[in-house]
Order: C-alpha cells, then sequence, then structure tokens
C-alpha cells in the first residue's frame, strides 16, 4: 500500500470517528436532556470563542482581546431584534454585525503591533461596554434589556451548528494559502509582505471571521440568559478565558483549543460546585503550573506521551 | 531598455537626508551594483523601491510605469522581489513553505498546489539547498538561510531582483558560491541589483556599479572607471 492511499484512508477513518462522535452530539438531547445538555452548551460557548480566537490570534502572534465586544454585539443584536424575527436570521445578523465591527476595527488597528494591539482590542471592549451603558441612561431611560427565550435543546443545537461551521471554517483556512500566510505574518511580517502578501487585507479578513463565530455564539447565548445588559454583555471574562483556554489546549493543532477549552469549562463548573470558596484558588493554581511546564499545551503533552511511547513500542518490537 | 528608473529620489529621516536627489536607472538584463561607505543610503534605497520606505520625493518608474507610493506586496507582484540585509526568514516553517508562501503569492500564474510543492522544490535545488527541504528554516547556517532568502525571491517570479549584501558574514568558499549563484540568475534573464561590500565580487559581477556617499550619487559607471575614480577613492580611504 502506497503512502496516498494509506492517507486516504487514515482520513476516512478520522471523518468516520467525527461523524459518529457529531451524531452522538446531536441526539444528546433525546437520550440526556436536561443539565448535561446545558452544560455542554456553555462548553460549547467556550470551545467556539477560543477556536475563533485561535485562529487569527494563534498564527499571527497578534493578542487580541476583543472577543467580548464580538460576543457582546451578538448578545445585543438578539436582545434588540430578537422578537421580531426568525431565530436563525438573528443569529446571522450577530455575526455579520460583528463581523463588520472587526472589519472597521481591524482596519485601524492592525498596524498596531505586540501589546499595543493587546491594549487597544481590550479598550475596545471598555468603550462599547461604556457607550452601550451611557446610551441607555440617556436615551432608553432603563437598564439592561430582556432578551426572548428559546429552550435548552434549541440553544445547544445551535451551539452545536455553529461549532461544526467553525470547524469546517478553521480548517479550510488552515490548509489554504492563507493560513500559510498568516503564519508567515506572525514570525516575519515585513518579508511576507515583500514575498507579495497583502497583510493588511488578510489580517483584517481573518480578523473578522473569527468575530463572526463569536457575534453568532453570543446571539444564541443571550437567550439563555433571558436578561443583560452591557456588564453581562460585554463582560472581559470573555476577552481573557479563550486566551488562557488556548494556551491551556495547545496552539499547534486545531483540536489544542478544543480540548483545552473543553476540560477549562468542565473543570470550572466541577470546582464552582464542590469548592465553591476554593474554586479561583485551584483554578489559578492550575493555570500557573500549565503555563509554565506545557509550554505547548494539554495537546503538546499528548503528542510528547504519545511519541515516547511509540518509540519504547519500536524498541520492544 | 531601462527596467527601473529614478528620478529625483529623496527620502528624509526627520531633518537627515538619508538620500537626496538621486537619479539612476537599471537596465533589463544587466547587473548594477550600489556601493558606498556605511550609512550611505544604500539600504535606503533599496527600501524605497520596495516601498517599506515611502518616499520623500521623487519617482521611481518599473518598466516605465510610476510605482512611487505603491504597496509592498504590489511591487513584489509587479516583478520586484528582494532579500534583506539581515535575513528575514519564516524561522518556524518548513525551508519548502518559506518557498511555496512566495508561489502562493507572487507573480506566478495559477498552478495546482502538487505544482507548487515541486516548483518550490525546483527553486531550492536550484540555490542547493534540496537536501534540507523540511527542515525548520532556522535552523539552517547564515549562507543557507541567504540562500534560502534568494529561492523565496525567486519563487515569486521577479523580473527584477534587489540582493542587500548576500555576501555579508559569508566564508571565502562561500562568497565564490554566491557569485556563482548571482551569474545562474542571471543566466534566467533577471535583473540584478545589488549592495555589497565584498569588493571583489561586485567588480567581476556587475556591469555597471553606482556610488553612494552621505545619500548622494558620487559616482557611477564601469567597474573599472569606479575602481580608478579619484572620488570614490577618496571617499573610501579618506584624502
Amino acid at each position: 500500500m502506497d503512502i496516498a492511499t494509506l492517507k486516504t484512508k487514515q482520513n476516512l477513518i478520522t471523518g468516520a470517528i467525527l461523524l459518529i462522535l457529531l451524531i452522538l452530539l446531536a441526539t444528546l438531547p433525546l437520550y440526556k436532556p436536561g443539565y448535561s445538555v446545558i452544560l455542554l452548551s456553555s462548553i460549547l460557548m467556550y470551545v467556539i470563542l477560543t477556536v475563533s480566537w485561535v485562529i487569527f490570534s494563534g498564527p499571527t502572534g497578534y493578542i487580541s482581546l476583543a472577543p467580548a465586544a464580538f460576543f457582546g454585539v451578538g448578545i445585543y443584536a438578539s436582545a434588540i431584534i430578537g422578537k421580531a424575527i426568525p431565530f436563525p436570521v438573528v443569529v446571522l445578523i450577530g455575526g455579520v454585525a460583528s463581523f463588520v465591527l472587526a472589519l472597521l476595527v481591524g482596519a485601524l488597528t492592525l498596524r498596531l503591533r505586540g501589546i499595543y494591539f493587546a491594549v487597544f482590542t481590550f479598550g475596545l471592549v471598555m468603550l462599547i461596554s461604556n457607550a452601550m451603558n451611557y446610551y441607555e441612561i440617556h436615551f432608553t431611560g432603563t437598564r439592561g434589556r430582556f432578551v426572548m427565550v428559546i429552550d435548552y435543546n434549541t440553544i445547544y443545537l445551535y451551539m452545536l451548528g455553529i461549532f461544526v461551521l467553525l470547524m469546517i471554517a478553521a480548517t479550510i483556512i488552515k490548509r489554504s494559502k492563507y493560513g500559510l500566510a498568516l503564519m508567515s505574518i506572525g514570525q516575519e511580517e515585513e518579508a511576507a509582505e515583500h514575498t507579495g502578501v497583502n497583510v493588511v487585507m488578510v489580517k483584517v479578513i481573518i480578523f473578522a471571521i473569527s468575530a463572526f463565530f463569536m457575534g453568532a455564539a453570543g446571539s444564541v447565548m443571550a437567550t439563555k440568559w433571558t436578561y443583560i445588559d452591557p456588564g453581562i454583555a460585554f463582560n472581559p471574562f470573555y476577552s481573557f478565558m479563550p486566551v488562557l483556554m488556548a494556551i491551556f489546549g495547545g496552539m499547534g493543532q486545531l483540536f489544542g483549543p478544543v480540548i483545552g477549552s473543553a476540560i477549562f469549562t468542565y473543570l470550572e463548573e466541577f470546582l464552582i460546585t464542590k469548592f465553591a470558596e476554593l474554586y479561583m484558588l485551584i483554578f489559578g493554581a492550575i493555570l500557573v503550573v500549565s503555563i509554565l511546564y506545557l509550554p505547548d499545551g494539554l495537546v503538546g503533552l499528548i503528542q510528547k506521551l504519545w511519541k515516547r511511547f511509540s518509540e519504547r513500542k519500536h524498541a520492544n518490537t | 531598455m531601462r527596467i527601473l528608473e529614478g528620478k529625483g529620489v529623496t527620502k528624509y529621516f526627520g531633518g537627515l537626508a538619508a538620500i537626496s536627489n538621486v537619479d539612476f536607472h537599471v537596465k533589463k538584463g544587466e547587473a548594477f551594483g550600489l556601493i558606498g561607505p556605511n550609512g550611505a543610503g544604500k539600504t535606503t534605497l533599496f527600501n524605497v523601491i520596495s516601498a517599506s520606505l515611502t518616499t520623500t520625493s521623487g519617482t521611481i518608474r518599473f518598466k516605465g510605469e510610476n510605482i512611487t507610493g505603491l504597496k509592498p506586496y504590489k511591487i513584489c507582484r509587479m516583478g520586484v522581489a528582494r532579500t534583506f540585509q539581515t535575513v528575514k526568514i519564516f524561522p518556524d516553517l518548513p525551508v519548502i513553505s518559506n518557498v511555496i508562501l512566495g508561489l502562493h503569492f507572487g507573480m506566478s500564474a495559477k498552478i495546482s498546489s502538487a505544482e507548487k510543492t515541486q516548483k518550490a522544490a525546483e527553486y531550492l535545488e536550484f540555490v542547493g539547498l534540496s537536501k534540507m527541504i523540511m527542515a525548520p528554516a532556522k535552523d539552517l547556517t547564515l549562507a543557507n538561510q541567504k540562500r534560502l532568502e534568494v529561492a523565496r525571491a525567486l519563487a515569486t517570479k521577479p523580473e527584477l531582483l534587489m540582493l542587500d549584501e548576500l555576501m555579508a558574514g559569508l566564508t571565502h568558499t562561500e562568497v565564490g558560491e554566491a557569485m556563482e549563484l548571482v551569474t545562474r540568475i542571471r543566466e534566467r534573464g533577471i535583473t540584478i541589483i545589488m549592495i555589497e561590500h565584498v569588493m571583489t565580487a561586485i567588480m567581476s559581477v556587475c556591469e555597471r556599479i553606482m556610488v553612494l556617499h552621505h545619500g548622494e550619487k558620487i559616482a557611477e559607471g564601469k567597474p573599472k572607471e569606479i575602481a580608478t575614480s579619484k572620488e570614490v577613492i577618496e571617499v573610501y580611504l579618506g584624502e
């Protein structure tokens, strides 16, 4: 058997496993409704935020702290137009609104590098949050809004759908020439530009695509909370978590952030329920240890162990 | 035919003129040398041509078309490629991916990705790196990293290639190999502008040489004329 057929066979097997997993996940509400569906929805929320963050920030090394802004725009889109328009359209509009915002912000700020970019993107979260707050106090005279209620199973299925689309988009980007361009930008931006890469365009478009998924996720999750205000919608927490989860999972492979954020979210749930007092303390300790000792994240560790294991197997035979 | 032409090219950094009012032209197919003491403005001129820097005043034409003020990627796609004085490779990408980027985004015609891999391997063989195509670029020696930069530049299918101190920091043998590489690039019909401090190399490779000093052009001509020019000798050796 030559390498090409071996590879297609491998791809088929991976594809089949993924399909079975997807079917299991999609039918979950039928055989395990209730808590597990709610938990998986919030896991999916963090997975989506983290993977979208990694699409752009992983290869380029531009640390964006704007996820909370894009997520929040989706949330507000849902709160403002949710009752008037069919839900799928609401989700689409939430995504598109974040996409457009990212295009504008990206065109302005992606000339900044390193810490300046991180600080600016974080400033964006604060700016939108406070502007919204000001608007609500001075013009509508209310604080916050009610969001239409949707049942947990529907929320879960929407999140799953966004997740699948996101993984497809992320894989396509990673394997395309734009994936290579993003990595070259992260490593030596000037050389990339002189090798024919329109760096500003590539950066802005991918930044906006990543924002699209954050916004879409936000407009779905808004319905779970039923009431939102600027403090909830633009919580800076949603900016930091994707970064931490991506580091925890490892950014070398796409499944790194998926596994990282899934475990992280579950861990958070577990710690909150079991050790409500010590939760933040344990959480912090785990983070410090993983940053110190797992430079390539959880996936890097697994790969290292796997390599050692397979070497030993070869040595025995 | 003039492939590249600069008129009154000037670049100020604050109040300091890094290049002032330089006129130059490069003919199609020739190797054009650029020399001068440190700080003379050679790399600044390269940066201005490749649009790393914008000109303060003056115009630059490539194949008769005004390219002043265009973005670097546009200039690359028009057929002007360059290397850097301090090598700028993509350190964590495999050697071959460094070159494939040029094939994806340069001037080259639309070809399948299998053909691109094939082409990239050809360019790497051309510069003498075929044995290390899968290694991370950062593991290469300086000489090989410079060759990789040349391969990446060639992959964008340039008509004009600008080499910024290709031979600096190389051993004697490596300088010989680099000179041979430049000759082979010219045989492909690619015009070359090179900045170089290794005089024997530039004198034997180039048809014409321009000398910059304090941002001004002080001499231009055949290598022989330059080597015997009183003004040039004064600049290099003092009076």
